[in-house]
């Protein structure tokens, strides 16, 4: 059974141009592995203003995808006709036996859904619940 | 090899919704719409021998691809047109036969890195064997153009954990066409496997399907003992779960029958003993195969996807055949199952 590695915090400094001061953005590395139309984790919880990359691997021998987003979000998905995902930030699509990433900035609390919706993988339960704490 | 000739013989007749497009064992067609109209099954046991027949029911063009991964306890040596009516025949034995559930077939549908046993035409069917596991099985099928359900990983790698052999099946719709096969009809298919261990998989029939759904499926055994089952089952004229609705000594009209069908002469026909197993029950609850036992013995928790493949069992029998299922996870092999219709928005 494949585990849930959590990697980071890998701390970024961002140069604030011309100021002479130093912000440090918190960017974190998270593993997301899919194992029989599943998420593993299925539970995460994040900080406002926290950005994470996710690295999706698909152990499973079919596509999925990796959708973050509220319920309205989902609801487009479910609905929607993309069949390829990986432009948009916290979306991307993953094939079969293959790892992707896509980076995420959280930046209000609140909860969120990470779905899959392939065709019947969100209603079989392919989806993994967000927390976005203050 | 037992020493007690045994035969098993089993027919699974699951009945779901009518559509343009038809799959059950798993795997449906790429453009989603799935479904299945009927599926019948047979395994017979003799001496060692299962005799697999099941009857793959075409369901029109579609515009796409069908078929049926069909898990199976071994190696088959052969396979071959099955008789014309044999599983018609066993379904009137217990059922008041009508023209419309008479002309009614069953139906199987199929699904890289894979063995390929065997290769076999029979009619309008496409039949390959293989070996491989779960993982290897689905993407096989991926790869050969085939929409898969998301819980066909899992479906997958129950069954093989047991035994890595499955049977892909597909109409070819030339052959189909040229055949002048109608939606409905059946083709049956006659599977030889020389085993030690055969069992009746029934997890397959909830495949593709919510756990709210209702299974609907007639399974049929024939041995030349009464045989023990796993897990227990429901007594005759309950409404719902694995209705044990007959078990008795089968009639010599019905062997009689079934012998004289095509490719049927290995069939004893006398001594034998006939249960029939009405299944309706949710979706969520087919977790599970159905174990035989011929010999006296408690049927094998991992034979019925209770235990896994070389899992030290505790102690005796008098744990509750479902209790194997609390806490461990199921393994397995498909024969025949079903599917959905499924919504295909790509």
């Amino acid at each position: 059974m494949n585990r849930a590695v959590w990697v980071g915090p890998l701390i970024s400094a961002l140069a604030l141009g011309g100021c002479g001061l130093t912000a440090e953005a918190q960017e974190s590395e998270v593993v997301v592995n899919i194992n029989h139309s599943r998420f593993d984790p299925a539970a995460f919880e994040f900080e406002t203003g926290t950005t994470v990359r996710f690295v999706i691997h698909n152990a499973d021998p079919i596509d999925h995808e990796f959708l973050l987003g509220d319920e309205a979000a989902q609801r487009r998905h479910e609905e929607g006709a993309h069949a390829e995902h990986g432009d948009l930030p916290g979306e991307v699509s993953v094939p079969a036996g293959l790892t992707r990433s896509t980076t995420y900035t959280f930046t209000k609390p609140g909860k969120l859904i990470v779905g899959c919706h392939l065709p019947a993988h969100y209603a079989y339960g392919m989806r993994a619940n967000v927390s976005v704490t203050p | 090899m037992r020493s007690i000739k045994v035969l098993v013989l089993s027919v699974v007749a699951a009945l779901l919704t009518a559509g343009p497009a038809l799959a059950c064992g798993g795997l449906v067609a790429p453009n989603g719409s799935v479904n299945l109209v009927r599926t019948t099954t047979l395994a017979a046991y003799v001496e060692g021998v299962e005799h697999y027949i099941t009857s793959f029911e075409f369901a029109g063009a579609g515009g796409g691809k069908f078929g049926s991964i069909v898990p199976l306890p071994d190696v088959p040596t052969d396979v071959t047109k099955a008789g014309r009516w044999t599983l018609q025949r066993l379904v009137e034995e217990v059922q008041p036969p009508t023209p419309e559930f008479a002309r009614s077939a069953a139906f199987a549908l199929e699904s890289a890195d894979v063995e390929v046993i065997m290769e076999k035409r029979v009619s309008a069917l496409d039949i390959v064997v293989l070996k491989g596991g779960g993982d290897e099985v689905g993407a096989w099928a991926k790869d050969n153009g085939f929409f898969l359900p998301p819980d066909t990983p899992e479906v997958l790698d129950f069954y093989a954990e047991r035994s890595p052999v499955f049977m892909a099946v597909r109409f070819n719709l030339a052959r189909a066409e040229g055949k002048g096969l109608q939606t409905g009809d059946g083709i049956p298919v006659h599977v030889t496997i020389p085993t030690d261990r055969p069992w009746v998989p029934l997890r397959i029939l909830a495949l593709g399907r919510g756990p709210d759904e209702v299974v609907e499926a007639d399974i049929f055994l024939l041995n030349e003992t009464k045989p023990l089952l796993m897990p227990g089952l429901d007594p005759a004229g309950s409404r719902s779960g694995l209705v044990h609705e007959r078990s008795e000594e089968a009639s010599e009209a019905l062997l009689t029958d079934l012998a004289s069908d095509r490719n049927m002469d290995w069939l004893p026909t006398e001594n034998m003993w006939l249960d029939y197993i009405r299944i309706n029950t949710s979706s969520g609850e087919l977790d599970h195969d159905l174990a035989i036992s011929i010999d006296g013995e408690t049927p094998s928790p991992i034979d019925a996807g209770y235990a896994l493949a070389g899992t030290t069992l505790p102690g005796e029998a008098s744990t509750p055949p479902w209790a194997w299922g609390v806490g461990l996870v199921a393994l397995g092999l498909i024969l025949a199952g079903s599917n959905r219709l499924v919504s295909d928005r790509r």
